[in-house]
């Protein structure tokens, strides 16, 4: 049984559901770990994902003060291989700075198992949500904007998820 | 008819004081907090205007109720100005997202739509004479779209996490949803008839 959904839910991710992709891969990223013969679709840009966005952030051991964590993964399209060394740009409206501004960005890189951790300062509702912004915007594959939302304004920490397919 | 002065204070004044008091304030500039408290204010306003043109509130006559509908019809828009203006100032990529309806955020259609039901409503209110709307036509398009600014500024409103705290958020919106129920079903709105209230006098 559990086979049967797990089929159902990759193939409408397949079928190119941008909010199925977008809900699966923030919120139940072991589903789509798994390499299945149907393949791993890539992400789609999230709407407003790129708001804000200032290209070219700098790789930092961490945003300001930090006290707060964003991390994810960043594999390949099709075969779902983890990738190292992808620069993974993050901003938002936290504590220290407003979206827009300077402080507020940074990047990181993948480790070898295609993992990102970056700390950061504590993102805070603007707009009417707590949410953080990430890129994948270094050319090799696809531009892949992602705007992951915080259940809580209270959490600490926040994930998104890459899967980049070749440019 | 104190009680009903009082009642309408508390519950505009409270939402709006304990909004000042909230901790998120720190981290916005102060076009952004203007930007925020317009919003509260208006929603205030779509509070006062059913009562006003229900002929709730004591002394005023159903003559100066009505004036005074128009007023606060037009404080309204320019507070949803200031609100709109405010928010783009501080995101304009934001702004723009939610005035295009391609925004992620799930309030943002409700407030926008909302917004141009008040926009369209002020702008045939102001024409109404030159355009010699009779009241029954005028009631015919300002109700739906009354029940669309009040719908939707709610519905915007409940579903923002911001700076207003949560118990006087949802009091004041259930305020203005039963004070509009109440003058639609006081004044009949749609029973097709000739007349009604200020009308009838001059009629008879």
């Amino acid at each position: 049984m559990t086979m049967v959904v797990l089929n159902r839910r990759n193939l409408l991710v397949a079928g190119g559901s941008v909010l199925t992709t977008g809900v699966l891969a923030t919120s139940m990223p072991g589903l789509l770990l798994p390499a299945r013969a149907e393949g791993v679709a890539p992400t789609e840009s999230m709407s407003g994902g790129a708001n804000n966005y200032r290209k070219g952030a700098a790789v930092v051991d961490r945003i300001g003060k930090g006290g707060f964590w964003m991390s994810g993964t960043v594999r390949r399209a099709g075969d779902g291989v983890p990738l190292a060394g992808q620069r993974i740009q993050i901003w938002a409206h936290t504590v220290e700075g407003q979206e827009h501004e300077p402080q507020s960005h940074g990047a990181t890189l993948t480790d070898k198992d295609g993992k990102f951790r970056l700390e950061m300062p504590q993102i805070i509702p603007i707009f009417g949500q707590p949410h953080g912004h990430l890129a994948y915007d270094s050319g090799e594959f696809k531009t892949v904007f992602l705007r992951p939302v915080m259940r809580s304004a209270k959490e600490t920490s926040l994930e998104a998820h890459f899967v980049l397919q070749p440019a | 008819m104190i009680l009903i002065w009082v009642a309408i204070a508390l519950a505009i004044g409270v939402p709006v004081a304990l909004a000042a008091t909230s901790e998120q304030l720190a981290w916005r500039g102060p076009v952004y907090i203007l930007a925020g408290f317009a919003g509260i204010v208006a929603l205030g306003l779509v509070l006062v205007q059913p009562l006003l043109i229900g002929g709730y509130l004591p002394p005023l006559s159903a003559y100066r109720g009505r004036r005074a509908h128009h007023w606060i019809g037009g404080a309204l828009v320019l507070a949803v100005v200031i609100h709109v203006a405010g928010l783009w100032i501080t995101s304009p990529p934001d702004m723009i997202d939610a005035l295009t309806y391609a925004s992620p955020t799930p309030f943002s259609p409700f407030g926008v739509t909302a917004m141009w039901a008040i926009f369209i409503v002020a702008l045939l209110a102001s024409l109404r004479r030159r355009l010699e709307l009779r009241p029954r036509t005028w009631r015919f398009i300002h109700m739906p779209l009354a029940i669309v600014i009040v719908v939707g500024s709610v519905v915007h409103c409940l579903l923002i996490e911001g700076t207003m705290e949560t118990m006087s958020k949802v009091a004041l919106c259930v305020l203005v949803l039963a004070a509009t129920a109440k003058v639609m079903i006081d004044l009949q709105v749609w029973r097709k008839r000739r007349t009604l209230r200020g009308e009838s006098g001059a009629r008879q």
